[in-house]
């Protein structure tokens, strides 16, 4: 628990000097004349702040007593780490394969292979999402999805619902 | 259009499919239609000036049909439209995709360097020109342009004049009085014309180059008074205001609205947007729109709107350097 | 009286069978359209615009703000159920909403929400009667330092939300905060923080992508990893016995509700303000003044009750700078602007003399969308509390896909749904790390209204800061503000400051 800690207090320090580096392309100072701060000084002197406070985190986690409780469950953690990579396969997929594509292939993943669900339920779901999608967001809403590859296949459809 | 469709299909394993679907809808079609909903770019945020005129047109296209598919508007606001030239530049060749402009169109890639060259893009055609007007608070004593030079002058400096952002098209307009008259204000920036004259007429502000749009409700309700114009002629709207040039300031600026598209879209496709668009101008709707708003519907497309966004372009970057001579004196 | 009639003619218009048809439908669009992360009330007003022109004006405007109401409600659907506020107006109401889910209390928080929702549109429609012209001056009255005072009172009343931590706290404020200031510098013009000139940033990062990303993705995983194989909520049924006991329980809150109604209301009549403050506001109110600060954020109903009577009592106030003076309040209400003024309506300080059918059959139609928002919801409970049942691997996959889905929806760019992706991990991580997320979220919400609003002034003050202080609007406010911030401070050494990390208020 505590290395975690301090591993989180360090990457904020790192993520908040990666800011007050960008933040200066802009003027950070006070100037009397324009009246007040500069562009760059509010994201500066708060990354600023949030560097120190998370210095005092990574201090006061050097004087406390270690505990025995730890940050992952090892055996979730594989879980939780599947269920992140399949989302951002899902998503990097997206642009590509067309979300009617990547989609189904996540569900279908998530719910017969990662979750165990038997093929009717998998099947209905797999299925009806999309379908449900393309209605809501696409023929109700008019928010056209990311097709990639497949927009020729949509082609009929448009001509159709619109 | 259909080299492209025939890659794509290749690529995706489906060529088949996709030869059912191209033929299918060019069995149909006379000359060149879309084949999926339009997108329309909108240069700016949801719910400012650009925006509400680009959803009026959506309206009014779909109210006469005047196009196959939906017009899907878009906001790419980011950066004062930085976000949206780089969008239609990303999409070169797209035959969906149209954009709404205003003056940033020629600022933005003037001001910071986005890579983007306007002179690529595929020109479609100009609606309106949107035109602007000092105005002060109703309560103040000044009448004319000459009032309003020598209380700018009496305040020294801090004369507050709102705006909608510096590099906007009322920070060049103020520029451009600055250096005319020899005056000094403080531009205080806010986020679109309707927090400005709101401003004004709350007294937390002192003056605004608004378009007359953006002031017409507190102008009627006698809250806000026009000083001049700066445009060449009178405005039909104002007939009592007088414009600067004949007060013998030469000060002319406009915003145009207008439509371009990605660069290397199929010359059919323009001449379909192109037809939507003038077809569009001529509807009782977009008339009584202009007249009520005080805009001027002066229709333009073609090589004659290419020619006049590379004339202003060159004149804005005149302005542009003027300002940062100025900054940096 | 003469009101009264103007009023009784409005409702001759609103209650025709073919507006109150559109009612319903509005509302019920509304409602789902709320309900789903990611959209709001500015995608529901945004995609009917155009279909506004088969019907007359009067019928189109009943129809848009049908669904602006059903939308307002919508919103504390998904915070209740899936603890993902669908708009910002809704964060607060994650707060207590989210844990009664979680005990198997959902019913009871949505029927807490429709009715808290309910009183605070009815209160704020009648001060909107009563009042509307006169209080528009009261909107023009505020200024920048005016807007600037009434954000650091939102903030303060939330300052050190719950037992947290102070110092990640800090960070947490400080991480919203400049997270708001990427994109484009209002006051230079000049793109900042945009990390290598990604254009994806350039319209700097909504408040829903982070949303999406820290309660949604991130509230999965971190399910995934602590519940094991139990289910993530308690089932929750739901009977009409619920019902009674739900309306009876909100009977004994008329204090926080009218409370949330007023402050709503006025907040929600700034333009710029807004219904995110309003709610903000009025949870912290609820809470300071609560004799049980404590079961705040575990599952309080007033927690609910408080900022959903703020937020549907603010969407009421910000109709009011729209149409009388034709400034608008949010995205939504300039999209209605819009759509009137295509309508040929002109609104402004001459719109209720000019076209008094209009606006008083607009007014008589928010009465009528109120009472049939709440009626649909109430009928629609049962079907929301069943979708909670679904096995945990099913909700979680849906979810997810929801949230892919919404975050894309907004802005159509990619680059958000990898951000929310990025977020939901580093907000997983985080909040297993104890960092609060509460304060990280309101401060990307409140962050760039604060830093805009305080720049502005000092620009017109020439940079005299004690301009905050010498104006008398902004001046209370922020004698309040340091009441809020000081009290729990006197409260805490009073009780002899304990040395363990003290709750705050």
């Amino acid at each position: 628990m505590l290395v975690a800690d301090r591993v989180i207090a360090i990457a904020i320090m790192a993520l908040s000097a990666y800011f007050m580096w960008h933040a200066t392309a802009l003027p950070i100072g006070w100037n009397g004349m324009t009246g007040g701060p500069g562009g760059g000084a509010f994201p500066f002197w708060l990354s600023l702040l949030m560097l120190l406070s998370a210095a005092g985190v990574l201090v006061r986690s050097l004087t406390q007593a270690p505990s025995s409780q730890h940050f992952f469950d090892s055996h979730m953690l594989r879980n939780v780490i599947m269920v992140v990579l399949s989302l951002f396969v899902t998503i990097a997929l997206i642009p590509v394969v067309g979300a009617y594509v990547a989609l189904p292939l996540f569900l279908f993943w998530y719910l017969r292979i990662y979750g165990g669900h038997g093929w009717v339920l998998t099947g209905i779901l797999t299925f009806a999402t999309p379908v449900f999608v393309f209605f809501f967001f696409e023929v109700t809403l008019k928010i056209l999805l990311p097709k990639g590859v497949t927009e020729p296949l949509f082609f009929p459809l448009y001509a159709m619902f619109f | 259009m259909i080299y492209k469709m025939t890659r794509r299909a290749a690529l995706a394993g489906v060529a088949s499919i996709a030869m059912i679907a191209a033929g299918a809808t060019s069995a149909l079609a006379e000359g060149w239609k879309p084949q999926k909903p339009i997108e329309m770019v909108i240069m700016a945020g949801q719910g400012g000036g650009a925006d509400r005129l680009a959803r009026l047109f959506q309206s009014i296209i779909q109210k006469e049909g005047l196009a196959s598919m939906p017009i899907l508007p878009v906001n790419k606001g980011g950066g004062s439209g930085a976000e949206a030239l780089r969008y239609l530049k990303d999409n070169e060749g797209d035959a969906h995709k149209i954009m709404a402009t205003l003056n940033s169109y020629f600022t933005t890639p003037l001001r910071t360097d986005i890579g983007v060259d306007i002179e690529e893009f595929t020109p479609i055609a100009r609606m309106a020109v949107d035109t602007f007007v000092l105005w002060v608070n109703a309560d103040s004593d000044i009448q004319t342009l000459d009032d309003y030079v020598a209380a700018v002058k009496a305040a020294g400096g801090s004369w507050k004049m709102g705006g909608t952002g510096t590099g906007q098209e009322d920070s060049l307009l103020t520029a451009m009085l600055e250096k005319e008259f020899g005056i000094e204000v403080t531009y205080v920036p806010f986020d679109g014309g309707g927090d400005v004259a709101k401003n004004l007429v709350g007294g937390h502000i002192d003056s605004t180059v608004n378009n007359p749009s953006e002031q017409m409700g507190f102008w009627k309700a006698g809250k806000s008074r026009p000083i001049a114009a700066f445009t060449t002629e009178r405005i039909e709207a104002f007939p009592d205001v007088p414009t600067a040039r004949e007060l013998g300031h030469d000060i002319v600026y406009t915003m145009q609205r207008s439509f371009v598209a990605p660069k290397g879209m199929p010359a059919e496709a323009v001449a379909y947007y192109t037809e939507m668009f003038r077809q569009l101008s001529e509807t009782e709707e977009w008339k009584k729109y202009t007249a009520d708003e005080a805009l001027d519907p002066d229709f333009l497309s073609g090589d004659a709107l290419q020619a006049y966004f590379l004339e202003e372009r060159e004149k804005h970057a005149a302005i542009l350097a003027d300002m940062e001579a100025d900054s940096s004196s | 009286m003469d009101t009264l009639a103007l009023l009784a003619d409005g409702f001759a218009t609103s209650l025709s069978p073919l507006n109150i048809m559109i009612v319903l439908l509005g509302v019920t669009a509304g409602l789902f359209i709320g309900a789903m992360p990611g959209l709001g009330s500015v995608n529901g007003v945004a995609i009917v615009l155009p279909l506004t022109f088969i019907v007359p004006p009067s019928s189109a405007i009943i129809l848009l703000c049908a669904i602006y109401y059903g939308a307002m409600y919508g919103g504390a659907i998904s915070s209740i159920l899936l603890g993902i506020p669908g708009a910002s107006t809704a964060v607060a109401t994650t707060f207590d909403g989210r844990p009664m889910a979680q005990q198997g209390k959902a019913g009871l928080a949505l029927i807490a929400a429709a009715v808290a929702s309910f009183v605070g549109g009815t209160i704020s429609v009648l001060l909107f009667t009563l009042f509307a012209v006169p209080l528009a001056d009261l909107a023009l009255a505020f200024g920048p330092a005016e807007e600037f005072a009434l954000v650091l009172l939102a903030f303060t009343t939330f300052v050190g939300l719950g037992g947290d931590d102070k110092l990640k706290t800090i960070i947490m404020i400080c991480l919203g905060l400049v997270l708001s200031t990427v994109g484009l510098d209002l006051i230079s013009g000049q793109p900042r923080l945009i990390f290598g000139d990604l254009p994806g940033f350039y319209a700097g990062i909504s408040f829903l992508v982070l949303a999406i990303g820290v309660y949604g993705i991130g509230e999965i995983l971190y399910t995934i990893e602590t519940s094991r194989t139990a289910p993530q909520v308690t089932p929750a049924k739901i009977s009409l016995r619920d019902l009674g006991d739900g309306i009876r329980t909100m009977n004994r809150m008329w204090r926080t509700m009218s409370l949330g109604s007023f402050l709503g209301f006025f907040v929600g009549m700034l333009p710029a303000a807004g219904a995110t403050p309003a709610a903000l506001m009025a949870y912290g109110i609820a809470r300071s003044t609560s004799k049980n600060p404590k079961s705040f954020g575990k599952g309080n109903i007033e927690g609910v009750a408080a900022p959903e009577t703020a937020n549907n009592a603010a969407s009421t106030g910000s109709l009011l700078p729209m149409l009388t003076l034709g400034i608008p309040g949010s995205p939504t209400t300039a999209l209605l602007l819009g759509g009137m003024v295509m309508w040929g309506l002109m609104p402004g300080p001459m719109l209720f003399i000019e076209q008094p059918d209009f606006v008083w059959g607009l007014i008589s139609s928010l009465y009528t969308a109120n009472f049939a928002a709440v009626a649909i919801n109430i009928a629609l409970i049962p079907l929301f509390v069943w979708a909670l049942r679904m096995p945990f691997t099913v909700l979680c996959a849906l979810v997810i896909v929801l949230c892919i889905v919404g975050g894309f929806a907004p802005s159509q760019k990619m680059h958000d749904v990898w951000l929310i992706a990025g977020f939901g991990v580093a907000g997983y991580l985080l909040r297993k790390a104890d960092y609060p997320l509460a304060p990280l979220v309101l401060a990307l919400v409140l962050g760039p209204l604060m830093e805009k609003s305080f720049r502005q002034t000092l620009i017109s003050e020439q940079g005299n800061i004690l301009a905050f202080v010498e104006r008398p609007l902004s001046g209370t406010f922020i004698a309040i503000a340091v009441l809020f911030f000081v009290l729990p401070l006197v409260k805490y050494l009073r009780k002899g400051g304990a040395r363990s990390i003290a709750p705050a208020e």
